[in-house]
């Protein structure tokens, strides 16, 4: 506590102040102060040696209502950090002190005490817990470049994909700056969890989400049940997305896929969704054929090898010279020289009709 | 307060769509005239449903960061913003370059939207163009014996695509600043494939009226007017094609004067953008306030 909070607070307690664990109330000329085990009823000058002699009481009334203010989005996301509600002012203090983490997605976000009881806020990937060395950051501004590309070198078009890359740290920053830079990183998330929490999260279901679309997009209505189910799978999973997917078909009828473990809601469709949906639309309007393959056993299992190492993203780990595993490279290049004709599997015509 | 929110379209496959949305919300982000300035994006986050909520501001300035009036800047961004009530008459402009502004409600948040025409339609883009000509040239004074071509996507869909193209074209050409003025477009006549074919001017600079670079700007126009073979080798600035130097580098919209042209949107629109510095234009430079 310093000077001007001190101040601040015996201007304000005429008016009466309850926040957390501290009440003033002004009683005739004098005040009634109250903090767990104790309470008093004194003069301006008694109330300022209480507040000298309870400094985080008072830092923190400051704090919250002078710095962070107003209640809101930014509010609830900064007290939720350090658990405001859970833990009485002196235990959070105390916690504050050697710093107290929460995870955003798959950002580790720790807060503790700065000068005067103000918080500082440290943000870093959660993967980067205990590393050393990160590049360190300050302007807020940068974490759009930041999490652009994963440690791949990919672009990531969807801000919460799980593929934030690492070996960034953002050491020192105020509430403010925390949220601007959160809001870069996954954008409009602490406003929505806040909506949810409020019970005012404004949820647009399928349905009507693919209603309103128009040009190339407005046949993704034509999206069945069942390939809208496959289609959550596919991309609302916590594999591909860290939120927490909230909408269903409609109102009625909720899709049977989980939905997730993400802290903050998926409040609508996103627009990779929509544009996976219209593709799966177009998929789903051819209909089937009958081939027939030579295959052995072994080659057919390699091939939905191959089909669940791309779709579960593992090509990667796959050891070179590990001959056993089907979606090896030698191996799916070996089939390919054995089975490819023309680029076709065993020389079967996808068009056989149109070639006659 | 007021805040600033620059639309665009954003890419999921080309991570150099944004940028151009990005580096102008910066440099207006300086002058300090907003008290917040916010990007949102089509195809990335914060996408146009949910920009509005994460701001705090009462009024809300939209500025879309796009090239024509048409099927985004009236149908996809009104109805995604939830404006209530648009109507793309509200904007009076019949001849697809002459939107300004409308103020509406959004209905999911408590605020003001003003919502303000494209940039690309507005006339101080006539300026940018003149300017990216200048710096594509490097010459601050370049115009006499230079062409300059102003290319267009151009489609069949949308007429206003070609209009805003068609619309600068006159400007500048009445400016008489360049011997020669032409439009030309990639999917419509005249086409931008035989651009040698439409100058007498042995210098002819392009200008391509895009908002960021892409396959279009960096691929298809410089391969389809023949300055290289195969874009990935690259080819020379100023390149010679059929008799003629061509001029080339690449989208517009990427012009840091673009700035400018955003604030003067948000401004037309009542916005309060006293004591932002006059941008880098130089009085008398190109050809706005004529």
């Amino acid at each position: 506590m310093n000077a001007p909070q001190l101040d601040a607070f015996v201007s304000s307690a005429s008016a009466g102040i309850e926040f957390d664990d501290l009440t003033v109330s002004p009683t005739d000329d004098r005040y009634r102060a109250e903090i767990p085990g104790d309470r008093l009823e004194t003069d301006e000058k008694g109330l300022r040696k209480f507040a000298e002699e309870n400094p985080w009481y008072v830092s923190n009334w400051y704090y919250w209502t002078r710095a962070v203010g107003p209640a809101g989005a930014r509010y609830a996301f900064l007290r939720w950090i350090e658990r405001a509600d859970e833990r009485p002012v002196g235990e959070r203090y105390e916690a504050l002190s050697t710093g107290v983490s929460r995870s955003w997605g798959q950002l580790r976000i720790t807060a503790s005490l700065g000068e005067d009881g103000k918080r500082r806020y440290a943000l870093r990937h959660v993967d980067d817990e205990n590393s050393t060395g990160l590049e360190s950051y300050s302007d807020p501004l940068a974490a759009r470049e930041l999490v652009k590309h994963d440690d791949r070198g990919r672009y990531r078009p969807l801000s919460t994909a799980p593929t934030l890359p690492t070996g960034w740290e953002y050491p020192d920053l105020s509430g403010d700056d925390l949220v601007r830079t959160v809001d870069f990183v996954y954008p409009a998330t602490v406003e929505n969890w806040h909506r949810e929490r409020e019970g005012e999260l404004d949820v647009t279901h399928f349905r009507e989400a693919a209603e309103r679309q128009s040009g190339i997009y407005s046949i993704v209505s034509q999206l069945s049940v069942e390939e809208l189910e496959a289609a959550a799978e596919t991309c609302c999973v916590d594999s591909h997305c860290l939120k927490r997917r909230q909408w269903d078909e409609d109102e009625e009828t909720a899709l049977d896929v989980e939905r997730g473990s993400g802290e903050f809601p998926c409040r609508e469709p996103c627009s990779l969704f929509i544009t996976a949906a219209r593709k799966f639309v177009t998929l789903g309007r051819e209909d089937t054929r009958s081939y027939e393959f030579d295959l052995t056993p072994t080659e057919k299992e390699q091939i939905e090898e191959i089909i669940d190492a791309v779709a579960e993203g593992r090509t990667d780990e796959i050891r070179e010279a590990d001959l056993n595993e089907g979606a090896n490279r030698y191996r799916a290049r070996y089939l390919r020289a054995r089975r490819l004709e023309d680029g076709e599997l065993s020389g079967t015509p996808t068009y056989p009709d149109d070639q006659a | 307060m007021q805040a600033l929110v620059i639309v665009g379209h954003g890419s999921h496959l080309n991570p150099g769509s944004s940028k151009p949305t990005f580096s102008h919300a910066d440099t207006i982000r300086e002058t300090g005239v907003f008290d917040e300035v916010r990007e949102a994006f089509w195809k990335e986050e914060p996408s146009f449903r949910e920009v509005l909520r994460t701001l705090e501001s009462d009024e809300v300035y939209v500025v879309p960061l796009f090239v024509s009036e048409g099927y985004f800047t009236e149908q996809v961004i009104p109805r995604e913003l939830r404006l209530e009530g648009w109507d793309v008459s509200a904007w009076d402009s019949e001849d697809g370059v002459s939107a300004d502004h409308a103020t509406l409600k959004a209905s999911d948040v408590e605020k003001t939207v003003h919502y303000c025409g494209p940039a690309g339609t507005h006339d101080s883009m006539s300026d940018v163009i003149v300017r990216r000509a200048e710096s594509i040239a490097g010459d601050p004074d370049v115009g006499e014996g230079f062409g300059l071509a102003i290319v267009g996507h151009g489609t069949e869909r949308n007429e206003n695509s070609a209009n805003a193209i068609h619309y600068h074209t006159e400007r500048i050409r009445d400016s008489g600043r360049f011997d020669e003025v032409k439009a030309l477009f990639m999917d419509e006549e005249p086409e931008v494939d035989d651009v040698t074919d439409f100058f007498e001017s042995p210098d002819v600079v392009v200008v391509p009226l895009f908002i960021a670079d892409g396959f279009h700007t960096q691929e298809d126009i410089p391969e389809d007017m023949g300055l290289t073979e195969d874009y990935r080798t690259g080819y020379e600035v100023p390149a010679e094609v059929a008799g003629h130097r061509i001029w080339y580098s690449g989208a517009v919209g990427t012009e840091p004067l673009m700035a400018d042209v955003l604030l003067e949107r948000a401004a037309e629109a009542g916005a309060d953008v006293s004591g932002a510095p006059d941008g880098e234009r130089e009085p008398g430079a190109g050809v706005a306030g004529d």
